[in-house]
This record gives C-alpha cells, sequence and structure tokens, in this order.
C-alpha cells in the first residue's frame, strides 16, 4: 500500500485489508483522526470508542465479513441504537435510539464500522445542510459554500475523505444534489429498494436512503449490501437480481434520452457545459444522444412541495415531547404543552412545510391541493414511462447551479427550493438514479444525473462507471492534501 | 393552520410564515390550471399488494428501555402532565 | 289546541371490536389485560422515528370473516390512511384507520328481538388500530381535576374492527338487541372475546331526531363509550328524550359528542373546548394495499359456520324447541353444538330439557362445561332413552346422572349395577301399594274425600321404600284404582 489510507477506495481498503497491509484499527484510526478534526462540521457525533473497540474485534476475527473494518459515515436521521440520532434537530437533543436501522445493521453485519452520525438538514427538509440546528456543514471544495443537502455531512465527509463512503437519505434529491455540489457519487435507488425501517421519516412515499461514495463501483458495494425486502418495512422490495460492482468501459448501443425540460432556465451556463462535454463523452465511448421530453417535469417542483409536506405534516406529528424528545418545561395545559414543545423543538423550515402540508390536506384543500399533485405524480410517472420506451436511461444536470455561498437562498426558501429542480421528478417517479461528477464549473464539481427505469440499478451504474472512467474526475478537492 | 399543526407562533413569526407560505403558494397553484380529473392520483410508485406479517409475537422493549428517553417518566408510564 | 308533534328517533351505531389476534394491528406485541402498565411496546407502538408498521395477516382474516357474518361485500382492493389529530393516546398522532376503501363493504344484519327477527343495513366495517390507555392520576380519577395523567401503551394498536350500521334502527331497544346479536356473532365466530367490561366491545351511538312522517334527518349527536345492553338502551332512551324536550321547546339540537353517566342517567357534553376537528385523512404511504384473493375469501365464506341467528330460527321451526331453549341453548357455540350432537341421538325437546336444565344445573356445582365433562352427548342421550322408556324413573335418572359426571361410564350399566332400573314387574308394585294402603289407614281416608294431594304421600312413600325405582306415575295409578275403584 503506497500513500495515505484515506485516499483509498472502500475497494481497496478492503483489499488492503484483506491483503494484511493495514489493519482494522489502523484503517479506523486514520480516519478518526479526520473525523475528530472536523473543519468541514460534517458530524454530530463521533463514536471514536465504538469504532476502535469493532476495528479490534474485527482484527480478531479468523473468518471476516465482506466489508471487515471499513469505516463508514451515517446521516443521522438514521436510528442508530444508543448512538445519538437527532436528525439536525433540537427536537431530538440527546436522542439515543432503542433500535437499530436496517440498512446501518445491514452494514454493521458485514462488518463496516459506524464512525459516527453526519449533518443534516433539519428532518432533512433543505438543500444546503444550513436548516440543521447544530450548524451548517462547509464544502469540502470551498468553505464559504454550502455542501448541497440535505445529506450535507454525508457528502462533505467523503469529499474530505473522513470516510470513504457514506449513508444517506434522498427525498427529493438529498443524495443527489450534495453528492453533485461536493463531486461525488450519490445513488438514489428505486423506491423500495432499500428498507426505510429507522430512516426517520421525512416524507414516507418518496424517501429511499442511498449511498455516497467516490467512485461509482463503491457506491455499488454498498448499495449491494443494503438492498433487498426487509420484513419491518411493507414497501421494500423482493430484489430481482443482485447489484454487481460495475466494469463496463463502453456505452455500446446505450441509448440515453437527454432530457430538454431539464436543462432550461436557471440551468447556469457552466453547469450546461460540463453536463453537455460528459453527454459528448458518452457519445464517443458508443451512447446514442437521443433527446426525450417529460413534458409535466417542470409540475415536479409543485406536486413535490405538496405532496412531501402533507407526508410530513403527519410524520412529525409525533413528537410531541412525551415519550421522548425535547419537552416544553412548565406548560399548563395539554394543549400549551403540545404548542411549545413543537414550537420550541422544530426550526423555522421544518415548521413551514408542516403548516404547508396541514395546508394542503386541509379539508376543502385537499382536492385542490394533495389529489391534484397526486394526479401530476401519475403524469410524471406516465411521462418517465414514455421515455423509456425508446432509452435505456435519461440523463440531465443533477442540479442547476454549483455550491451556492452560506447564507445566500435562506431568506428566500422558494429559490432554495429550486436547488431541486432536476431530481425531483425522478424521486416523484421513485426511479433510481445516481449522480457523478462530471467537471468544474469556477473551480467547483459539476454533477451529471442519469437514471433509468424502476429495478434498472444495474443498467444505471454500469453505464455511470463507464463515463465515470472516461471523465476521469479528481475528486480530491483543491487544498486537501495536506 | 398553526393550532392544527399544534405549533405556536408569535405575531412576528405569523406574518414571515404567511408571506413566505403564499410564495410557495403562488407556485404551486401552477398545477391547478391542469386538467387532470381523469388522471387517478399516484399515492404508491411500487406495484405491490398484501404485505402481511404473520400474528406470531415477537420481543417486547425492556420496561426500562420503553421509558429511557421520556422526559417524564411517572408510575411506570409516561407522564403528560394535566390534560386540562 | 294545539297537537303535540309525534317525533321518531333515527338510530345508526358504531361498533369497535378488539380482534382476537396475539398480537398488536401493525406490530409484534403481545395483547394483553391487566398486565403493568408499558411492558408491551416497541419502537412501533411507541411511535419511535424511523419505526413503521406491518399489517398483522390474522386481523385481515378475522375482519374479512367478521364481513362475510355481517353480510358484507368484502373489497378486493383495501387500504389505509392515516386520521390525523393529537392526543396523548396516540403516539404518531394519527390514527392508521381505513377511509374510502374499507375492508368490508355494505352488508344486512339480521337480528332476534322480543317482536321477531328484524334486520340492520351494515355501511361498512373497517380496520384500525386501538388507542393506548390514559391513567388520570389525582382527582377522583377522571380527565378532569387530575393533577396528571400516565399513558399506558400496552393496548395501543391493538387491531380494531369498526362496524358502522345504516341509520335504519328507531327503537333504542332494538340497538341494544342488535347488539346483543352482533356480540354473540362475533364471539361465536371467534372475531373478539366480547368483554364489554374490559373493552374489548364498545358502542357509539348516532342519535338524531325528526317528526314523524319527515325524511330528511335532523341534527345528530354522537353518544360515546357505553359499556353495557343496559347502558346503551337507557342512554340512547334518554338522549331521545333530551333531543325532544329542546325541540319540543322550540330549541334546536347542537351536533356534538355527548356522554351518558349510567350511575346518574345524566347526559352530558364530551369536550369541554369543542375544536373543530379535520382529521386530514389521506392515504397512508408506509402501508400497501390489501388485495384478498377472492378464492381465499370465498373459502372462509364456505368455512363460516351457522350463525347464531339462523341456528336459533332453525331449532324452533324444525326441532320444535321454544324460544327461549333456542336463545339460551345458542348462547354459546360450544354449548349449541353440544346440543346439536345430543338432539341428533334423542328427542330434541327432551335433549334441550335436559341440556339447559338438569345437566348444566349439576354441572355448575363441578365448574363444568358439558362439553368438557364425562357427559358426552351418547350418554346423555342414553339416559333420555331410558328415561323415555320409563326404565329408569326421573329421581333415579338424575342420580345416574350424576354418577356420570363423578366417574364417567355407561348410564345403563350404573343403573344395572346399582339396581337403580324402574320396578317394571306388576305384581311386586300391586303388592307394595297393597302394603302402603294397609300401613297408612288415616291417608286413604284422606284420599277417599277427595283430597287429591295426598297421592305425592304415597308416592313420596313408594319411592322411599323402592330406592326410587318404582315409576310414580304408575304408583299413582294404581292407588286410584285400588282406593277409588
Amino acid at each position: 500500500m503506497t500513500g495515505r489510507p484515506v485516499d483509498l477506495t472502500a475497494t481497496a481498503q478492503v483489499e488492503a485489508l484483506r491483503a494484511g497491509e493495514i489493519s482494522a484499527l489502523e484503517l479506523v484510526d486514520a480516519h478518526l483522526g479526520r473525523c475528530e478534526d472536523d473543519r468541514w462540521s460534517s458530524f454530530l457525533a463521533v463514536d471514536a470508542e465504538r469504532a476502535r473497540a469493532r476495528a479490534r474485534e474485527i482484527d480478531a476475527m479468523d473468518e471476516r465479513p465482506p466489508l471487515a473494518g471499513i469505516p463508514v459515515g451515517i446521516k443521522d436521521a438514521l436510528s442508530t441504537r444508543d448512538l445519538v440520532t437527532t436528525a439536525g434537530s433540537r427536537m431530538l437533543e440527546g436522542f439515543r435510539p432503542v433500535y437499530t436501522a436496517t440498512c446501518v445493521r445491514a452494514l454493521e453485519d458485514a462488518g463496516a464500522i459506524v464512525v459516527g452520525k453526519t449533518n443534516m438538514d433539519e428532518f432533512a427538509m433543505g438543500s444546503s445542510t444550513e436548516n440543521s440546528a447544530y450548524g451548517p456543514t462547509l464544502n469540502p471544495w470551498d468553505t464559504t459554500r454550502v455542501p448541497g443537502g440535505s445529506s450535507g455531512g454525508s457528502a462533505a465527509c467523503v469529499a474530505a475523505r473522513q470516510v470513504p463512503w457514506s449513508l444517506g437519505s434522498d427525498t427529493g434529491g438529498s443524495i443527489r444534489q450534495p453528492a453533485a455540489l461536493c463531486g461525488i457519487v450519490g445513488v438514489k435507488p428505486t423506491y423500495g429498494a432499500v428498507s426505510r425501517y429507522g430512516l426517520i421519516a421525512f416524507a414516507s412515499s418518496l424517501d429511499q436512503v442511498g449511498p455516497f461514495a467516490r467512485t461509482v463501483a463503491d457506491a455499488a458495494l454498498m448499495l449491494s449490501v443494503i438492498v433487498g425486502k426487509d420484513p419491518h418495512d411493507s414497501t421494500s422490495l423482493e430484489w430481482p437480481e443482485p447489484i454487481a460492482v460495475p466494469t463496463a468501459e463502453r456505452l455500446d448501443g446505450v441509448r440515453i434520452g437527454v432530457v430538454e425540460e431539464l436543462f432550461g432556465e436557471g440551468t447556469e451556463p457552466g453547469v450546461r457545459d460540463a453536463v453537455r462535454a460528459a453527454l459528448a463523452t458518452a457519445e464517443g465511448l458508443g451512447a446514442e444522444l437521443v433527446p426525450v421530453t417529460l413534458p409535466h417535469a417542470h409540475h415536479g417542483l409543485a406536486a413535490y412541495y405538496l405532496i412531501a409536506p402533507a407526508e410530513c405534516s403527519a410524520n412529525l406529528a409525533r413528537f410531541d415531547g412525551i415519550r421522548y424528545g425535547h419537552s416544553a418545561a412548565d406548560a399548563g395545559d395539554l394543549l400549551e404543552h403540545y404548542e411549545r414543545t413543537r414550537a420550541e423543538g422544530f426550526g423555522p423550515e421544518v415548521k413551514r412545510r408542516i403548516m404547508l402540508g396541514t395546508f394542503a390536506l386541509a379539508s376543502g384543500y385537499y382536492d385542490a391541493y394533495y389529489a391534484q399533485a397526486q394526479k401530476v405524480r401519475t403524469k410524471i410517472v406516465q411521462d418517465f414511462a414514455a421515455a423509456f420506451a425508446d432509452v435505456d436511461l435519461v440523463a440531465s444536470p443533477t442540479s442547476p447551479t454549483v455550491a451556492f455561498g452560506l447564507g445566500e437562498r435562506v431568506a428566500d426558501p422558494l429559490a432554495m427550493y429550486l436547488s431541486d429542480t432536476c431530481t425531483i421528478p425522478i424521486s416523484l417517479a421513485g426511479l433510481p438514479s445516481v449522480s457523478i461528477p462530471c467537471g468544474l464549473s469556477d473551480g467547483l464539481p459539476v454533477g451529471l444525473q442519469l437514471a433509468g427505469p424502476a429495478f434498472a440499478e444495474n443498467r444505471v451504474l454500469s453505464a455511470a462507471h463507464a463515463l465515470e472512467q472516461a471523465i476521469g474526475f479528481d475528486t480530491l478537492p483543491p487544498g486537501l492534501d495536506a | 393552520m398553526a393550532r392544527l399543526s399544534r405549533l405556536a407562533l408569535d405575531d412576528a413569526e405569523v406574518d414571515t410564515m404567511r408571506a413566505e407560505m403564499s410564495t410557495i403558494l403562488e407556485h404551486v397553484d401552477s398545477i391547478q390550471a391542469l386538467d387532470l380529473d381523469d388522471v387517478p392520483p399516484t399515492t404508491h410508485v411500487i406495484h405491490v399488494e398484501n404485505v402481511l406479517r404473520a400474528d406470531e409475537p415477537g420481543t417486547s422493549l425492556p420496561h426500562d428501555i420503553a421509558l429511557r428517553e421520556a422526559p417524564r417518566a411517572a408510575d411506570g408510564g409516561f407522564s403528560v402532565g394535566r390534560i386540562g | 289546541m294545539m297537537t303535540a308533534t309525534a317525533y321518531e328517533a333515527v338510530i345508526g351505531l358504531e361498533i369497535h371490536a378488539q380482534l382476537r389476534t396475539r398480537t398488536k394491528m401493525f406490530c409484534a406485541c403481545e395483547l394483553s389485560f391487566g398486565d403493568e402498565p408499558n411492558v408491551h411496546t416497541c419502537p412501533v407502538c411507541l411511535a419511535h422515528p424511523g419505526a413503521l408498521p406491518v399489517t398483522n395477516a390474522e386481523a385481515v382474516r378475522l375482519a374479512v370473516i367478521a364481513g362475510h357474518a355481517l353480510g358484507c361485500e368484502i373489497a378486493t382492493h383495501s387500504t389505509f390512511h392515516r386520521k390525523n389529530y393529537f392526543y396523548p393516546d396516540l403516539p404518531k398522532a394519527y390514527q392508521i384507520s381505513q377511509f374510502d376503501e374499507p375492508i368490508c363493504g355494505p352488508g344486512r344484519f339480521r337480528f332476534l328481538t322480543p317482536d321477531g327477527e328484524k334486520e340492520l343495513g351494515i355501511t361498512r366495517a373497517h380496520l384500525e388500530e386501538d388507542a393506548a390507555k390514559l391513567i388520570h392520576v389525582g382527582g377522583d380519577g377522571r380527565r378532569a381535576g387530575a393533577e396528571q395523567s400516565i399513558v399506558d401503551f400496552n393496548r395501543g394498536g391493538t387491531p380494531l374492527l369498526e362496524i358502522v350500521t345504516e341509520p335504519e334502527l328507531s327503537d333504542p331497544a332494538d340497538a341494544s338487541a342488535f347488539l346483543r346479536q352482533l356480540r354473540l356473532t362475533l364471539v361465536q365466530l371467534g372475531i373478539t372475546d366480547g368483554n364489554m367490561e374490559e373493552g374489548s366491545l364498545r358502542c357509539d351511538a348516532n342519535i338524531s331526531i325528526r317528526p314523524v312522517g319527515e325524511t330528511t334527518l335532523g341534527t345528530k349527536t354522537e353518544l360515546k363509550n357505553m359499556n353495557s345492553f343496559t347502558f346503551i338502551e337507557r342512554g340512547i332512551t334518554a338522549e331521545i328524550a333530551r333531543q325532544t324536550a329542546i325541540v319540543a321547546g322550540g330549541g334546536a339540537v347542537t351536533q356534538e359528542t355527548l356522554h351518558y353517566d349510567p350511575t346518574t342517567g345524566e347526559i352530558h357534553s364530551l369536550r369541554s373546548k369543542e375544536e373543530a376537528h379535520d382529521y386530514r385523512y389521506f392515504p397512508e404511504p408506509d402501508l400497501v394495499a390489501l388485495a384478498p384473493d377472492p378464492a381465499w375469501v370465498a373459502d372462509l365464506k364456505a368455512g363460516l359456520p351457522e350463525l347464531p341467528v339462523d341456528r336459533r330460527r332453525r331449532w324452533v321451526a324444525d326441532l320444535g324447541l321454544t324460544d327461549e331453549d333456542a336463545e339460551v341453548l345458542a348462547e354459546t357455540r360450544e354449548l349449541g353444538d353440544y346440543f346439536e350432537r345430543v338432539a341428533a341421538v334423542a328427542p330434541p325437546k327432551s335433549a334441550a330439557n335436559w341440556v339447559r336444565g338438569e345437566l348444566r344445573a349439576q354441572l355448575r356445582e363441578h365448574d363444568q362445561e358439558p362439553w368438557q365433562s364425562h357427559v358426552t352427548p351418547e350418554r346423555l342421550a342414553e339416559i333420555i332413552a331410558m328415561v323415555e322408556a320409563r326404565e329408569v324413573s326421573m329421581p333415579n335418572a338424575k342420580a345416574v346422572l350424576a354418577d356420570v359426571i363423578a366417574d364417567g361410564g355407561d348410564p345403563r350399566a350404573i343403573v344395572e349395577a346399582k339396581g337403580l332400573g324402574a320396578m317394571n314387574d306388576e305384581g311386586e308394585l300391586e303388592a307394595l301399594v297393597d302394603k302402603l294402603i294397609a300401613e297408612n289407614a288415616a291417608q286413604v281416608e284422606q284420599l277417599r274425600a277427595g283430597k287429591d294431594k295426598v297421592i305425592g304421600f304415597f308416592v313420596g312413600q313408594a319411592m322411599k321404600a323402592t330406592q326410587g325405582r318404582a315409576d310414580p306415575g304408575r304408583v299413582g295409578e294404581l292407588l286410584r284404582q285400588k282406593v277409588l275403584g
């Protein structure tokens, strides 16, 4: 092994461990050093003691599970037994879950070592990680900028090489957009691919857990471990075929639909250029580019900002200060207890979405808002079905812009929401998609989004891998090699 | 809405919230114009039915663990103070 | 003079039946009653962040069986919704219930009243989860005035079937009769334990009144959570009286939720701060649809045993039982089954008398039920046959039954072994009667003087002398012949 362990991909770390070039404890220690010296505020909690103890256990094992000793960061929206889990909210300050999310357990069972919980927008509501009650995460490419969100901590910790990979969750783009803004790979699987049991719900019909990594192969490796039916999640699916670690180098015969609607107004020229260049590269690898149209995609944002808040207004109603979490002191009666507990525990964006969702479901508004949004969702599903009748994959920018400045969009919720224009339609349709870094614009990473039909993870990852190899993006942010 | 959501908001917050919500609603209002009367709503994107669990008891939480995170535990239960 | 307007009541019922499953509706915690608080909880029923519901298959099966018993259409596609409201006994702050696609659609249910069989329309029956239990501490144990309330989540998440009837009843007695029949049916099918005191079966009534002849419905009130048949009838009667007084006095009924206090007979409003409810129902994204396999649904229908109402009617019509006999014997499924097995090998009317009379009376002292006792239907039928053939007297038949209950054994063998067989030798019986006439001159005189009652004295003497083997009827006959000629 040459160079620093933290520069190795997860796959390379697996090999180094297997070859005996490094012990699990050495590997974990190398990463923990960077986690504890957390210049980007990627982590809300680092559990060094337990991570080291687990590394020692693994070093003592004769038979090692496949991911033995590989450190992983876990978004704080995922329940981890006895390890404080806040979902970025005051509401859950100090909350120690009594159980572990199925996907985290799958990683642990495979030998991965949880080093800590990563920062996020409160209850996954946001696109910049500035809505965390514990302060924002900084983008490792430029610490005056946001890492994207809501899984900003999970993206930053991988970009900053604090861990080789991490788990995030994506509701309207919360894996893909921060992956794009931090210059790494992020995968949002097909809805139902990964169990949601233990994922603190934001919008249940959209939430999906997925990996962040510095390579497509690493992301595929992690996904292969967490995918599949969970008896604790009724919406999780039997997986038709194993997730394969991709090896393709060519894209011969692959028809890539270029979604014109998602290159539209609001897309920065630098982003557009980088994505177009990547598509040209794809063509060079043998892919055929086909313009496709998703006529209802531009209504996706509106539908999303009715459906997701509606679901969240119910999902977050359980935070009432009775069984766990923040509880208002000296409340008079029950009504006052509820109102003060929730007013004190939730931040402004969460309150805004709860109110919006309550409105969308209220009697007299349901049909015009929530039900209408669900119908728009049907049209978007149909748009994608029509597109995939003709193409194998669709491509677009992941985010219309590169990482924006801290504080720049805080005062304008709608501008913030527009960050997710390209990712939301895919979320509404529940489709698998990946964001890979495809170049730089003004020195900041640009993400290319590829999506396929439901269950086409292997197709999407294979194409992403081939492109990634051809593009040769350097995921090391400037100034980080020190 | 704040009452239905059980959120205490002061007057300033109500004003800000009202302004922000109206901007957002203005945007989402764009879908009102679509004629979707004959379109069925999508509540689930997955096409799965009858996901059921056998009626077999599993392990429940130990009592102390169930109450561990309670802000106010009392008499073996979760106190809610005075209901009023 | 003004004629007083006559009003009629319109009553609809909502019944919540806890289903007899082993585990909760959406998690694997065991159901219990009376355990220490919060010992049957998990992340799901405590609504911990990230926990998800998974539907109990047995609850669905019981709901479909109940639907068949209620004459309902069983849905081919049925979904769950979230019903949103804040209350400490509802940990998610929404109840998972069903809304526009209940598991059981419209049906009709027949029930028996003193005026005969009646029918009530069933609007729907749907699955949902029960709330937890609130224990009010301090004050007098009620919510108002309590210092604090404690939540016990053991009951939270218990599977419930909510049955909603059409507003077709007008007589409170019919409401009560319907509920009795419904409870009997659900208990016999094993759908609920039906224990009303423990809250396994609860009933709300929607009540309005209107002038007789009017077809539009008046403003309704909802009378909540009545837990006995008597209180239901009384509560509804009281509410009808209250509404009638309001309307007759020129007032208007307000739509509200009410509580009937059975101890005072008073009705009061349940919510002091009446706030507009907006449950904001929407499809539960954490659960997928139920699509019961039509073949499975048909199998459950085919496997449905005869309903108590049909059984009673058949027993009266075909077996000649009285309504009362039939009602008592149909009380439990097991008793009814036992009776049927006896009636298959003995005259039904006698079988009914023996089962509900002597057999149950004797078994009660042993704290046994007929079907659990040594008294197999065949053994009881044999006793009945011997009595009917006058092979054994009634007192000795009861003694034989006591022996069978105690030790089992064949009744006929017991009769023979103990010499309990009827004294069928006419000569022997005549000699006995002659002897009694000779020894009891005073009583013979009384009989001659027309005091018929004295025959009882002779019969008693005869039974004593023969250890009950004499046929009391025959003793009387011989006595008359010999004394009165």
